[in-house]
């Protein structure tokens, strides 16, 4: 077990290097740049910014710069955020994205997996049916609809809860954010249960446990369900991943101070070393919560134990 | 004597429906069946015959669409309608199952211990450590070895037969009064089969309890039923002693099953016959692990220097267990897997040919598989299907020549030529494999490897397809590589055999040699499993 997770994690490194280059470059043959300003900066100062930034450098160098200094975790400057440098302003946006990215997963899994399972044990149902509409609603409506349409309801009408902000870092200031991050995530987890679920319902090892008179709770729960969170937990990697980065649009709404925003403005405003950090942040989760699922994947099904 | 035993399972006028898109299918027409104490009763039909469905309406495991009526009887007590609160009580502990695929039938997430102890546990109650012991009696009854160690295995880690001895152990587990064995060998290699059919004898002369074995295969209940019950869509066509059945069948039907065993011979060609495929030194490996960052890859050898050279006219039956190699061999020769050996067609050397330069011979080296429902692309219609070859091998054909080949083709594998506009799901097992045949015959092969061809059909169906292919050969003086676990039809269809284990050929001879006189003592064995259970 311990090899096998020293081996995934030597073969990170290799596909960092890969994510960090192609970015790199990616982002640097992107027209403009980062001081390509509305009404454009006098020769003079824009190549002293230039200089300043070593953006004058060839590009090669400027690589090889990034990396070496990525290796020791210097990220570089921000072109933007002139006060703070990247590791700053992710280490200071991350918390909050990861504190609400985790609530919205656990409502995600809990709320999709529930669903997805009822949907499946009364197939072709009214609640069936149901479900699956508003599960449809879930991954059609974008957040920029259902996070406004919830501010509307719940904290204009309603005011039962705060429009945004992250006030005290009390649940009531999560909520909205929350459900609106996690809906979509939601109806994905409903649709891969109720799926996989009607798939487990229908093997011969169902039919054993059910010729051999067991209950249908255990039938359901010890036998079908187990096997049926075999393609959930494979999606459980990727959305991890996205949801505790943080969402542009989300955060923007509820005005979250985390990380999300930075991926846009990063990218718009052409804020190289920002958008390199973003991506290698991403990178990282991703990579992680990969490992983390191979391992919950083999505490559930014996048949892939990494030994 | 036996009628004197009590009837336990009294079955009267049981339907069973399936409500379906296209209508209600009858699947079981009302029929009556006894079960005594003790006995054993085999019901026997092809596929389709509403056997499988009959025990699983009574033990209320029928798909959603399917509904039960009529009148099921266990000592005094009706199934058909019992809520499964009630049916519970009875499933598992006093009627237990066992099923076709012990691959699929257990769960493949829990070890098997705790498979085994799950029934004892709710039935008698108790913990699963308590159970554990009456576990490891289980296992030792059923024959698996090291008990104690094989407790925690996980099902994958099991053989196919172990796999079945585990159903059985759980099936025991409390003592039933009736087990069902719902074809409960044909998923296992002969040898196998024997050595699980014989384990039921036995559990049975020590228990007690009365078997229902449902077969399609009228040959292993000859020496395992006292009483045979023939069904035939949905109907039972012949109930009676098992001697009287074999000896004096009244149905045609059962007649027809009798003889449905696969007769003739073929005669050997001519030694003057060129020789038109021929491997020497084949040998196929399969990297076992390996990756970017893992050492210690292991290499598997699935074919061991295997030599075989096939003449014009001739047949080669390859037979062999799972896992022999034999369907490696087949695709090793025709090239369509990496494999080292020296390689010849007809006159030309093929050992280094690239697929590029394979693929003007592909068309005179055809292949068809086991599973016709598999092999055909269900999003196709049937001309589409026969056709495809034609578009590589002779793009200059026009449209109206395609159709008129591929119309010939379906006469001659005996299909309506209108049935090319329709889908393969259309079509039942035995048309289907007519119609892979017709995909290989389109392109005029001068050999064709039939990988398990008739594996997956009824017997009666097998016949039929067995008569199809020596007609073709006769009439296209074709050569066949015929690769079978099934040793009735390879000595039906062969005049020259290799067996194969383990990657090598044990023996090999022409057929009459092999199946009169073998020589190597696995050669007994597999005929004595195919012919004498």
């Amino acid at each position: 077990m311990i090899s096998f997770i020293l081996r995934r994690l030597a073969s990170a490194v290799p596909t960092l290097f890969i994510v960090v280059t192609i970015s790199f470059f990616l982002m640097r043959f992107a027209p403009g740049g980062p001081f390509n300003l509305e009404r454009p900066l006098p020769p003079q100062t824009m190549a002293n910014l230039m200089k300043t930034y070593q953006l004058d450098q060839p590009l090669w160098r400027q690589y090889v710069h990034y990396l070496s200094n990525a290796v020791t975790g210097d990220f570089g400057p921000s072109y933007i955020y002139k006060d703070n440098n990247v590791a700053e302003l992710i280490g200071k946006g991350l918390p909050y994205s990861m504190e609400l990215g985790f609530y919205a997963l656990l409502l995600a899994v809990i709320g999709g997996v529930t669903a997805g399972t009822i949907a499946a044990l009364r197939q072709n149902s009214v609640l069936d049916f149901a479900i699956m509409s508003v599960s449809t609603i879930g991954v059609t409506v974008p957040n920029f609809v259902v996070g406004p349409v919830l501010t509307l309801v719940f904290a204009i009408v309603l005011a039962w809860l705060p429009a945004g902000g992250w006030g005290d870092g009390s649940l009531r200031f999560l909520i909205l954010p929350m459900i609106a991050l996690a809906l979509p995530q939601l109806a994905v987890f409903a649709r891969l249960t109720r799926g996989s679920m009607i798939e487990a319902l229908h093997t011969d090892h169902i039919r054993t446990a059910k010729a051999y008179g067991l209950p249908s709770r255990t039938v359901v729960v010890t036998h079908a369900m187990r096997g049926a969170m075999l393609p959930v937990v494979s999606y459980l990697a990727p959305c991890a991943a996205a949801l505790l980065t943080g969402s542009a649009v989300v955060e923007t709404i509820f005005t979250i101070p985390g990380v999300g925003r930075y991926f846009v403005l990063g990218a718009i405003n052409r804020d190289y070393t920002l958008v390199m950090g973003t991506v290698i942040l991403v990178a990282i989760f991703v990579i992680v919560f990969n490992l983390l699922v191979d391992i919950l994947y083999g505490l559930l099904d014996p048949r892939v134990r990494h030994d | 004597m036996a009628d004197m035993k009590e009837t336990i399972l009294a079955v009267r006028g049981l339907k069973v429906n399936f409500s379906t898109p296209d209508g209600t299918v009858e699947a079981v027409k009302g029929i009556d069946l006894d079960v005594r104490s003790g006995e054993t009763l085999a019901v026997v039909g092809e596929s389709g015959s509403g056997k499988s469905q009959t025990m699983m309406g009574i033990m209320g495991l029928l798909a959603n669409n399917g509904t039960v009526n009529g009148s099921a009887r266990y000592r005094g007590q009706e199934l058909v309608g019992l809520p499964p609160k009630a049916l519970n009580q009875v499933r598992g502990s006093k009627i237990t199952m066992i099923f076709q695929e012990p691959m699929t039938s257990l769960d493949p997430l829990y070890t098997i211990g705790r498979q085994i102890a799950e029934p004892i546990v709710h039935h008698r109650g108790g913990t699963f450590r308590q159970a554990r012991k009456r576990v490891l009696e289980l296992l030792e009854l059923v024959g698996i070895p090291e008990p104690g160690r094989r407790i925690d295995s996980y099902p994958h880690e099991l053989s196919g037969g172990q796999r079945q001895r585990v159903m059985i152990a759980m099936a025991l587990a409390n003592e039933p009064d009736l087990l069902i064995a719902d074809e409960p060998t044909t998923a296992l290699d002969v040898t196998i089969q024997a050595q699980i059919l014989d384990l039921l004898k036995s559990l049975q002369k020590r228990f007690g309890m009365a078997i229902v074995l449902i077969t399609h295969d009228l040959g292993i209940v000859k020496h395992f039923a006292e009483r045979v019950a023939v069904m035939r869509r949905g109907e039972v066509v012949e109930q009676g002693k098992t001697a009287d059945i074999f000896e004096r069948p009244q149905a045609d039907y059962t007649k027809m099953l009798l003889a449905a065993e696969p007769s003739g011979r073929k005669a050997p060609p001519a030694d003057s016959a060129p020789i038109i495929l021929e491997g020497r030194d084949v040998c196929v490996d399969y990297q076992i692990g390996g990756g970017l960052f893992r050492g210690g890859t292991s290499v598997f050898r699935a074919v061991d220097s295997v030599n075989l050279r096939l003449k014009e006219g001739q047949t080669i039956g390859v037979v062999g267990e799972s896992g022999s190699g034999k369907s490696t061999l087949g695709r090793a020769l025709l090239r369509l897997l990496p494999s080292s050996g020296h390689y010849r067609f007809g006159t030309t050397d093929i050992s280094g040919f690239d697929r590029g330069q394979m693929r003007p011979l592909r068309r005179t080296l055809q292949l068809v598989f086991q599973d016709p429902y598999g092999s055909l692309s269900p999003r196709r219609t049937v001309g589409e299907i026969i056709t495809e070859g034609l578009y590589v091998h002779e793009p200059e054909l026009s449209r109206a020549d395609r159709d008129r080949r591929a119309i010939e083709a379906l006469k001659e594998v005996g299909l309506d030529p209108a049935s090319r506009n329709r889908y393969p799901h259309e079509f039942s097992g035995g048309q289907r494999q007519r119609i892979a045949i017709a995909r290989a015959m389109i392109l005029k092969p001068k050999v064709v490897i039939l990988d398990e061809p008739t594996s997956a059909l009824d017997r009666s169906v097998q016949g039929q397809v067995i008569e199809l292919l020596r007609d073709l050969q006769r009439k296209h003086g074709l050569s066949y590589i015929f690769i079978s676990h099934d040793l009735s039809v390879v000595k039906a269809m062969s005049d020259y055999v290799i067996v194969m284990k383990n990657g090598k050929i044990v023996e090999e001879g022409h057929t009459d040699a092999i199946f009169e006189a073998p020589k190597q003592p696995y050669t007994k064995t597999l005929i004595g499993a195919a012919f004498n259970v």
